[in-house]
């Protein structure tokens, strides 16, 4: 009863709120493939937790010291060269590869891996994509020009080309892979954010912001950003699946994971060499990838349908 | 000038410098409102009204705008000399600004009890606190102290609104702009810019984008609040019938100059310069049978290449060489009743447009 109560008065607090989401959630509703995109980006970020409960293998995890001397946590499987290159069968579910090891347990942890490294490299090329395009687009004049101009470097080059020069400096590993990934990845965003702040900045309500007294930063941060961000969080989503399939293709061209890592895309790449005698090594990776990215697509379809305020109520 | 003013602008230019020369949107501003009062500024469209306003709030766009000279004294300070830190304590605080459409000052992001919280934050300290004293690192304390202070000021939006006559004002404060009605904005809007009591409230067409049974519903509230509050109202406007209504006093601006300025009721009766008789004339008047209304003939002049002298004279009837040559300065005529024309005398005695006012 008592937690009856307590649950009565959360509702009645947040009254406005827990409707604009049940409003949002009932536009989404109406659209099966948002619905659907929804689903299987819910799955494959409920795999990635449920990962321990759901292999059949673990991985443990070794400090190993390089060539230069840096410390870091490799992922190592245990190899049975018994059960190598087994086909599909209850006990392993995806079957085996060519060490042995279950690609059942290997695609689960790898979304781990692989929802890592979008979310992080999204979020933080959103980071500083939003604040360079963001002062560049409300401040104008000569930051503004400083700023695009570099922009403008970054975009003129290629980004998997870039990339792949930043990847391969570094040396291989996951954590490399996002860096060089952040590196290439804002300047879209901020174009959108300058593009959008540009537009943003001319209404009436930034005017009326400034004239009840509010600073330049407050302004640019409270007024005009949340209002600049609708297209750019359509883009985040559909970068989501974008930064996945980079980041499996550095892999799978050899610059990103480790040999031994639970990668969507160097499992792919170790694979091609028995894709005709064993089909399940490079199928099931490859579907893990195409589900994730096809439910971060259809996600962003339907956040943009979502947001757009025109369509609201 | 025997009482003390509330706001004197004395020689105000403000140019643009564009990429096709320098627009010189003000060009020798002079006005005064005395608090309390509410002042009515009317012209035609792209004569500096707007332009006027924005610069007393020193809002400006800059580049390519600029205030090159004048002073704006404001309760005995000159605005133009205030850094921006001590403009953003006035503006809101002291003087605010209503615009002309509600439907796109409202921030659509935010609801309406959030934008008022922000201005009354920005301004105001609850339980002895504002934006700025806030614990900066024992950030657990900082949460409680901002819960506490959003709650009181969110009581202090809920009043403001029930003061601008909104029911359910608490359902309201939680609504998003794009919920309400453009009457319902409007108010919010005046909510907001009322709530923390300026002395000189700027109304930059406020009914304009209404429609009418709203713009007098409002007007009603402005006059209302402004009885109650005493709160200068600078109304900006096309609105003749609106200014006739609402004003005590008036200034008419053409192009960059105050042409008239003086009590409504002065200028109203028998205007002295050639442009306000010449606004006066084409108002419609429901007791007269008209084929034409009388117009002023032309439009305003491109500001980049203002004519000289007068800036009135190629439009006027009443042109002589000297309109030509300099610009007429703003004298007083009578107590409280300044005209800038050379002829004002002539234009007096002259029998043209003085018609029965009703509007």
């Amino acid at each position: 009863m008592i937690k009856l109560r307590i649950l009565e008065e959360f509702t009645k607090k947040h009254e406005s709120k827990i409707k604009d989401i049940k409003h949002m959630l009932y536009l989404f509703r109406r659209s099966f493939l948002s619905m659907m995109g929804l689903i299987l980006v819910l799955f494959v970020i409920l795999v990635a937790i449920f990962a321990p409960f759901l292999a059949s293998q673990h991985p443990s995890f070794v400090e190993v010291t390089s060539e230069r001397g840096t410390k870091r946590v490799e992922e190592r499987w245990s190899i049975n060269f018994e059960e190598k290159l087994l086909p599909p069968s209850p006990k392993h579910l995806f079957g085996t590869d060519d060490y042995g090891r279950d690609i059942f347990s290997m695609v689960v942890y790898g979304a781990r891996t692989s929802l890592k490294i979008c979310l992080l490299v999204v979020v933080i090329s959103t980071i500083i994509g939003v604040i360079l395009g963001g002062i560049a687009g409300y401040f104008g004049g000569k930051i503004d020009e400083v700023i695009m101009r570099i922009t403008d470097i970054f975009l003129s080059i290629p980004g998997l080309i870039l990339a792949l020069a930043v990847a391969s400096a570094l040396g291989r590993s996951i954590e490399h892979v996002m860096e060089a990934l952040i590196f290439v990845w804002w300047p879209p965003y901020a174009r959108i954010i300058r593009g959008q702040i540009l537009s943003v900045r001319e209404n009436q309500y930034v005017e009326a912001a400034r004239s009840i007294g509010a600073s330049s930063w407050r302004v640019l941060f409270k007024h005009v950003i949340p209002n600049s961000f609708s297209p750019l969080l359509v883009q985040i989503t559909l970068d989501l699946g974008a930064v996945l399939l980079v980041a499996a293709g550095l892999s799978f061209i050899g610059v990103g994971a480790t040999p031994g890592t639970a990668e969507w895309g160097l499992m792919i790449s170790s694979g091609r060499m028995h894709m005709f005698h064993a089909w399940w090594y490079v199928t099931f990776p490859g579907l893990a990838i195409f589900i994730t990215v096809l439910g971060f697509n259809l996600l962003g379809d339907g956040i943009r349908d979502v947001t757009d305020p025109r369509l609201r109520r | 000038m025997g009482r003390d003013t509330l706001l004197s602008i004395r020689n105000l230019k403000t140019y643009f410098f564009t990429y096709e020369g320098v627009v010189k949107a003000l060009e020798n501003v002079n006005l005064d409102i005395y608090p309390g009062e509410t002042f009515g500024l009317i012209g035609e469209t792209g004569c500096g009204k707007s332009v006027t306003a924005l610069s007393v709030m020193r809002l400006i766009p800059e580049p390519p705008g600029k205030i090159v000279e004048g002073e704006i004294w404001f309760k005995g300070e000159n605005l133009l000399k205030k850094s921006e830190e001590e403009m953003q304590k006035i503006r809101g605080n002291e003087i605010s600004m209503i615009f002309q459409e509600p439907m796109t000052a409202l921030n659509p992001v935010y609801t309406v009890g959030d934008q008022i919280i922000e201005v009354l934050l920005l301004h105001k300290k609850f339980s002895g606190f504002s934006m700025e004293n806030l614990p900066k690192y024992n950030l657990l304390r900082r949460r409680k102290i901002k819960k506490e202070v959003y709650k009181e000021a969110f009581k202090e939006a809920v009043e403001a609104l029930r003061m601008v006559q909104i029911s359910d004002p608490e359902k309201v404060a939680k609504q998003y702009p794009h919920e309400l009605s453009g009457g319902m904005r409007q108010r919010a809007m005046i909510a907001m810019m009322l709530a923390c009591d300026p002395s000189l409230l700027i109304a930059d067409e406020p009914t304009t984008a209404l429609d009418v049974t709203v713009q007098a519903q409002i007007l009603e509230l402005m006059k209302d609040l402004q009885k109650r509050k005493g709160t200068a109202i600078w109304l900006i406007t096309h609105n003749l019938g609106v200014v006739a209504e609402m004003c005590d006093r008036v200034g008419v601006m053409y192009a960059g100059y105050i042409v008239e300025m003086g009590a409504t009721e002065k200028i109203f009766d028998n205007p002295d310069h050639p442009y306000t008789r010449g606004l006066m004339g084409a108002i419609p008047k429901i007791t007269e049978e008209k084929e034409r209304l009388e117009i002023i003939p032309g439009t305003v002049p491109n500001l980049i290449y203002p004519p000289p002298g007068c800036r009135f004279h190629p439009r006027c009837k009443y042109a002589i060489d000297k309109c030509k040559e300099s610009p007429p300065p703003l004298v007083e005529v009578e107590k409280d009743h300044f005209v800038a024309c050379h002829r004002y005398e002539e234009v007096k005695h002259s029998v043209i447009v003085k018609k029965e006012r009703k509007i």
